[in-house]
Order: structure tokens, then C-alpha cells, then sequence
């Protein structure tokens, strides 16, 4: 399940905003204007069932999340919902999947402990003999442009 | 009945009396007629695999893609801990020290290694840089994109890790690293095909096992890595997955 984030695990000065998930819980978010710049060489892997449940972590996946292993697996995916991230991002990363395509989007993801950071991210549908078992998202350290541009972006499309 | 045994043509020059010897000892164990062809490059490779005249093959990880999603290929075993990483260098003397210094136009040395070049164009991402708006200079092995990179005919090179560190001291002094991969989960492995899965559980024994004596350890010593490990259907389609992830 997924908790209100907890003043404790906030590290520098914080804002609070009530984001309302999977259409229906409201989790209090706590979120701070510090970012961890993506790690070089390294892929963010994390695996989903059908419903958006976390089944797989990597370790650059913990270890830039802030949470533990533990913390993640069970967790909805939307455990990392920044709430600079319009919502139509995600409408259509689960439309797209859903129709078993690829869907690519630059994410900004929140943190534990109230930071953010950017990636890149591709998901796309797990086939096992023919069927959609799961999904599974691969990011890779972003452009700086790219970034940009969807700083600009972003806001406009709430 | 006799079938045909390949290495992807990315293996160490160093290893190639290894993979004969291997073959020796593969038909020795599972007394089958077993012939090892080896390919030049990639181009006739291809072809090979494309005409179903391959049976069992040491495949890179893209073309482990391939044969498992579209020509019905399964896994068997991979080298003991080895992934397969890349690393982004430029010469020691060169102005730039990071990926994102990099300019649209820049000069790229790689082989046609496609999983490589894959790793490789992922890592010059941040610098916005892609397929399109790079110049790229094909050489033939690593030692020859290291040469590129001395000799200033490219600005900056694309290496499988293992064969950048196996370059020798002389060279790698005069090179700089710019990104090294920490990917993990992306490596070869021995697949075997259509005609030869009958003996897919036996070889995963014998392979398994081959670093318990004394002979099978001289023979993975000329392989150049310790032991096999059993590769299951689904680590291969993870890695399949994520192969696919990083296409685009
Ligand atoms: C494989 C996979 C990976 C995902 N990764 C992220 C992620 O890194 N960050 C994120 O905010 N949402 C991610 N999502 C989307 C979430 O499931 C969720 O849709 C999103 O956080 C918005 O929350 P909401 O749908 O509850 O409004 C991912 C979904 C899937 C299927």
C-alpha cells in the first residue's frame, strides 16, 4: 500500500500538496526543490503486474527512489508521482501500454526524501506465450534539453 | 546427423582455440556430430541464422533476441558473473570530459557490434546526440577504434568494456573514459536451436558442471571466464525485454 510521506524522511525545506491517486486515495505528498542528477551508465529497471503493482526493482531503481526494496515491492508505481507531472503523461503511458505498444516519456519522479529526478523512461508490455503478464519500464539519464523543454511543457498541460 | 556450432563473431581473437576445444569436448560429452563455423562478421552471421543452418550458438545479446522471439531458440547458460558493458572513451588528449560536451556532427568510432553500439548510442543520449546527427567511423575490431580515436580520425569511441580492457596498458594510458555502463543484466549466452533442444537438459548438467574437474577447468580458462550458470527462459526474456526498451 501506499502511506503519506512523513516530515521525518524530508530532507531540507518542503512543500505539501494532497494528490488525489488511482482516481480514488489521497496521499499527502512532501516534496523539495533539491534534485539528484541521474547516475552515468546506469538504467533504472522496474518491473509492474497488470495493475501497476511493483514486482521487480533494480538496484539503481532503490537506490535513486531512496526507498528500500522492501518498501517498493507491493507498492503502486505511483509511490514516485511528482506532483509537477500533469496527469495526461501517465493517462497516456497506460493507454499506450495497454494497447501493448512501447511508450517513451521524460518523468520527473519524486523521492523519499522529498527530491526529484529526471529520466527518460520507456515501458512496455511483458508477453509470455502470447500474453501481457506485466510491464516493465527501463530509464536512461536524460538530455539536459530535453529536461528543459518539459519544464516549459509540464505546467501547461494540468 | 550432424549440426553446426557458431560464436558471435564479437569474441576475444585470444579465445579462439578455446571455442575449438570446447566443441572437441561438447561432442565428446554428448556424442553428437557437432561442427564449429565461425563467421567473420555480423553481415554473414546473419545469413547463416537466417537460413536455419545454425544449431547451437555463443550469441550476443541482440541476436539472442532474435533467435529466441523469431527463430525458437532457448537458453541454456551464460559465463559465470560476466555481463556485457560499454564504455565511451575519447583520447587522453582530447578537450572533452564529459558525454554532454559532446557536438551534434562529433565523430563516433564503433564496430558492428550491434548490442555495443546499442549500450553506446544510449549513453551519448544526454549530449542529444543520436543515429542521425553523428559521424560515424566503422571500424573493425576495438584495437582499430582505439586507433581512430589516437590517431584523430574519430572524436570519440564506443567499446565493449572486456575488449577495452584487454587493450594493451600502452594504448588505454592514452585513452580517457568517459562512461562506463552499469547495466548487468545484458550478457551472452549459449542457446541452442530447433534441432538440438533434445539435448538442452543434458548440456545444462554437463555445462554446469564442467568447472568441477580438472579438464573442464583448463577448458573454460581458454574461454576466458570460471564456471557456466543456467540461464532460465525468463532471465532471457527480461533480458529480451529490456534489449527492447533500449531499441528506440
Ligand atoms: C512499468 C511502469 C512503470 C511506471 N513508472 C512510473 C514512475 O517511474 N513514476 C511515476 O510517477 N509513475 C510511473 N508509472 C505510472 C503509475 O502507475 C501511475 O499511473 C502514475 O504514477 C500516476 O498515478 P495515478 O495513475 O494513480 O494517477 C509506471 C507505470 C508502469 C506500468
Amino acid at each position: 500500500m501506499i502511506s503519506d510521506m512523513q516530515p521525518d524522511d524530508i530532507v531540507g525545506d518542503f512543500k505539501e500538496v494532497y494528490l488525489q491517486l488511482y482516481n480514488s486515495i489521497k496521499r499527502r505528498i512532501l516534496y523539495t526543490d533539491i534534485e539528484t542528477p541521474y547516475p552515468d551508465g546506469k538504467l533504472i529497471v522496474s518491473t509492474t503486474d497488470l495493475d501497476g503493482t511493483i514486482t521487480h526493482v533494480n538496484k539503481s531503481f532503490v537506490e535513486m527512489s531512496g526507498y528500500t526494496e522492501e518498501e517498493l515491492i507491493g507498492a503502486p508505481h505511483c509511490i514516485l508521482r511528482h506532483p509537477d507531472m500533469p496527469p495526461a503523461a501517465f493517462k497516456d503511458l497506460w493507454n499506450t501500454v495497454q494497447k501493448g505498444e512501447k511508450w517513451q516519456g521524460f518523468v520527473k519522479n519524486l523521492r523519499k526524501d522529498g527530491g526529484f529526478y529526471w529520466v527518460k523512461a520507456t515501458v512496455i508490455p511483458n508477453i509470455r506465450k502470447g500474453s501481457v503478464v506485466g510491464y516493465t519500464s527501463v530509464r536512461r539519464k536524460p538530455s539536459r534539453k530535453k529536461v528543459e523543454e518539459c519544464i516549459q511543457l509540464y505546467p501547461t498541460l494540468f | 546427423m550432424s549440426y553446426t556450432f557458431t560464436v558471435s563473431p564479437d569474441f576475444s581473437p585470444d579465445h579462439i582455440s578455446g571455442w575449438y576445444i570446447f566443441n572437441t569436448w561438447l561432442q565428446r560429452q554428448t556424442c553428437e556430430a557437432i561442427h564449429l563455423e565461425m563467421f567473420n562478421d555480423f553481415d554473414e552471421l546473419h545469413a547463416a541464422i537466417h537460413n536455419d543452418q545454425i544449431d547451437l550458438i555463443y550469441a550476443n545479446p541482440y541476436d539472442a533476441a532474435m533467435l529466441v522471439r523469431e527463430k525458437g531458440f532457448l537458453p541454456v547458460a551464460k559465463a559465470a558473473g560476466e555481463s556485457d558493458e560499454a564504455i565511451i572513451a575519447v583520447a587522453e588528449s582530447s578537450a572533452v570530459n564529459a558525454v554532454e560536451e559532446l557536438k551534434q556532427g562529433v565523430r563516433v568510432a564503433y564496430t558492428d557490434d550491434p548490442d555495443v553500439r546499442l549500450m553506446g548510442m544510449i549513453m551519448l543520449e544526454p549530449a542529444d546526440l543520436n543515429s542521425e546527427n553523428i559521424t560515424p567511423v566503422l571500424a573493425g575490431s576495438y584495437p582499430v577504434v582505439a586507433k581512430h580515436l589516437l590517431k584523430n580520425e574519430a572524436d570519440v569511441g564506443i567499446f565493449l568494456a572486456e575488449a577495452f580492457d584487454d587493450l594493451s596498458n600502452l594504448i588505454k594510458n592514452q585513452l580517457k573514459v568517459l562512461v562506463r555502463s552499469q547495466i548487468s543484466v545484458i550478457h551472452h549466452a549459449l542457446l541452442v536451436g530447433p534441432k538440438f533442444q533434445h539435448q538442452r537438459d543434458a548440456m545444462t548438467e554437463l555445462l554446469t558442471a564442467m568447472h568441477h574437474d580438472e579438464k573442464g577447468v583448463a577448458i573454460l580458462k581458454s574461454l576466458g571466464f570460471s564456471a557456466w550458470e543456467k540461464v532460465d527462459d525468463e532471465e532471457t526474456e527480461f533480458m529480451i525485454d529490456l534489449m527492447d526498451t533500449l531499441a528506440t
